[in-house]
């Protein structure tokens, strides 16, 4: 084929250029949508609670996961430090996935239960009280604002349709449990479900 | 992954790489020449003209180069579907082996120290070195980089302990975690407002700073009924319960008035980590060790 009935054919071209650059794509990324790794939770991961959800939206308004991650490499250096490598089975009701790039501050993939609440509630308040060195802000108004829980019916049951296992039960009863909460209480049962679906170190 | 698309990857990957192949010998064959010409492609664009040499040699051995290097790799590494690789590397096997040899390394240096009794390990200088750096890894978080605790967190230095200090006592609280719990009002939830402050003051006067002395004596009822429970009849407290000596003075949550009533009214919950899941026996030992060293 000569370069100039390419060149002169942008119909022809268009084809070419879609062909060329969704190799990749169709190498690497679509054999995964059916991939059982990557689409079945791991034995005994539950869809976050109607309070958790809610401590996960805060976790995103504050812009916790700019500075931390959640995803543990298979390194010993990070295993060592924050427990079982992270495995994509863990993330398969997470929309959007929080794994973020950067970490200004430690991966938070398996907090959960590595404080006590009342730490994290000391931590969120005034992070230098019980870290020095710490150069995370505080975030005093989490306990003075109480969550809004007249969106929770509704973000849990567009989770529903994406393929999170809610029952309409607990649908229903989401705007009640999370009605008067303060947004600490949320982000602190987000924070401490972390990771604890797989407990073993390695 | 199923064998549709093992194939599937497979085909599209070494396609790709003899596609890529294809056409540099396909575009080289038009060229009649190896060497540089004056030869235009013939387009004239306001006068500029596109000269129609061949790729320089060296570039074009570098793709063929590139492209044998590809195949080498899909031979080595995996990459073409189901296919492991001749080398048979994963990341989780490197790192398999990464904490295998870290383990076979520094599990020899904690296991010296595993069986060592906390009393006699607490005075071993090279044990203390390394249960300093992981106190300072996991403990200091809360406990404070010197052990000596914060609001909610207790102080390790001062030989006041909630569950115990004897060696046994440091190891299950560090294997198992403790759950401390208050409940607000103790065991009497129908606590009048008077008797709060009653109770306050009974507690107060047990170290001499009672606010009024009539409150604190009528307390002593409120505490006999509400408090003896945990806090024994003579409140030095119950380490099986974790519930604190109230006589010595030293205070988890704030010593003044409005800190203790607060406590009273609402209750305390407090938890320690259970650390068994993180660090090994012999790491564990080590800690304790450290532990105990800070207030004996």
């Amino acid at each position: 084929m000569k370069h100039e009935i390419v060149e002169k054919n942008l119909g022809l071209m268009i084809v070419l250029i879609i062909l060329t650059i969704s190799g990749g794509f169709l190498a690497e990324v679509v054999p995964l949508f059916f991939s059982k790794d990557t689409n079945e939770p791991v034995a005994g991961l539950e869809p976050l609670s109607a309070l958790e959800l809610e401590g996960r939206d805060i976790y995103i308004r504050e812009g916790c996961h700019v500075c931390h991650t959640q995803q543990i490499r298979p390194f010993r250096a990070e295993t060592e430090r924050y427990g079982h490598y992270s495995v994509a089975g863990e993330f398969v009701y997470e929309r959007p996935f929080l794994w973020g790039s950067k970490r200004t501050g430690p991966d938070l993939a398996r907090v959960g239960g590595r404080y006590s609440d009342a730490w994290q509630r000391q931590h969120l308040y005034d992070p230098r009280s019980v870290v020095p060195e710490s150069n995370m802000p505080a975030f005093p108004w989490l306990f003075e604002d109480r969550v809004d829980h007249t969106d929770t019916e509704a973000k849990m049951k567009t989770l529903q349709t994406l393929g999170v296992p809610y029952t309409d039960e607990q649908i229903a009863e989401a705007a009640a449990e999370v009605e008067g909460k303060f947004e600490i209480e949320a982000l602190v049962a987000y924070l401490q479900q972390l990771g604890t679906v797989i407990s073993e170190k390695r | 992954m199923s064998t549709f698309w093992s194939i599937w990857i497979s085909v599209i990957v070494l396609g790709t790489i003899f596609g890529c192949w294809w056409l540099l010998m396909a575009t080289r064959k038009g060229q009649t020449t190896d060497t540089e010409t004056d030869r235009t492609t013939g387009h004239s664009f306001d006068g500029i003209e596109e000269l129609d040499n061949p790729l320089p040699k060296w570039w074009f051995y570098l793709f063929i180069a590139t492209c044998i290097f590809a195949l080498g790799y899909l031979a080595l590494y995996p990459g073409l579907g189901n296919f492991q690789g001749l080398l048979g590397w994963s990341s989780t096997n490197q790192w398999e082996a990464e904490v295998q040899k870290a383990d076979a390394r520094y599990s020899e240096l904690y296991a010296r120290y595993g069986d060592t009794p906390v009393p006699e390990l607490a005075e071993n200088e090279d044990a203390m070195k390394m249960g300093q750096r992981l106190f300072a890894n996991n403990c200091a978080v809360c406990h404070g980089s010197a052990g000596r605790g914060s609001l909610g967190f207790p102080n390790l230095t001062d030989n006041d302990w909630l569950y115990g200090g004897a060696p046994d006592n440091i190891l299950t609280t560090l294997h198992q975690g403790r759950n401390g719990a208050m409940p607000a009002k103790g065991t009497m939830p129908n606590m009048t407002n008077e008797q709060v402050d009653q109770v306050v003051n009974f507690v107060l006067a047990y170290s001499g700073r009672e606010k009024d002395a009539e409150a604190a004596k009528a307390g002593e009822a409120v505490f006999a009924q509400g408090c003896v429970a945990c806090h024994g009849a003579d409140g030095k407290g119950n380490q099986a319960l974790g519930a604190p000596n109230l006589t010595d003075n030293i205070w988890l949550y704030g010593s003044t008035y409005d800190w203790i009533r607060d406590t009273v009214v609402n209750g305390r919950q407090n938890q320690m980590p259970a650390q068994s899941d993180r660090l090994s026996d012999d790491q564990i030992q080590i800690l304790a060790a450290y532990v105990y060293s800070l207030s004996n």
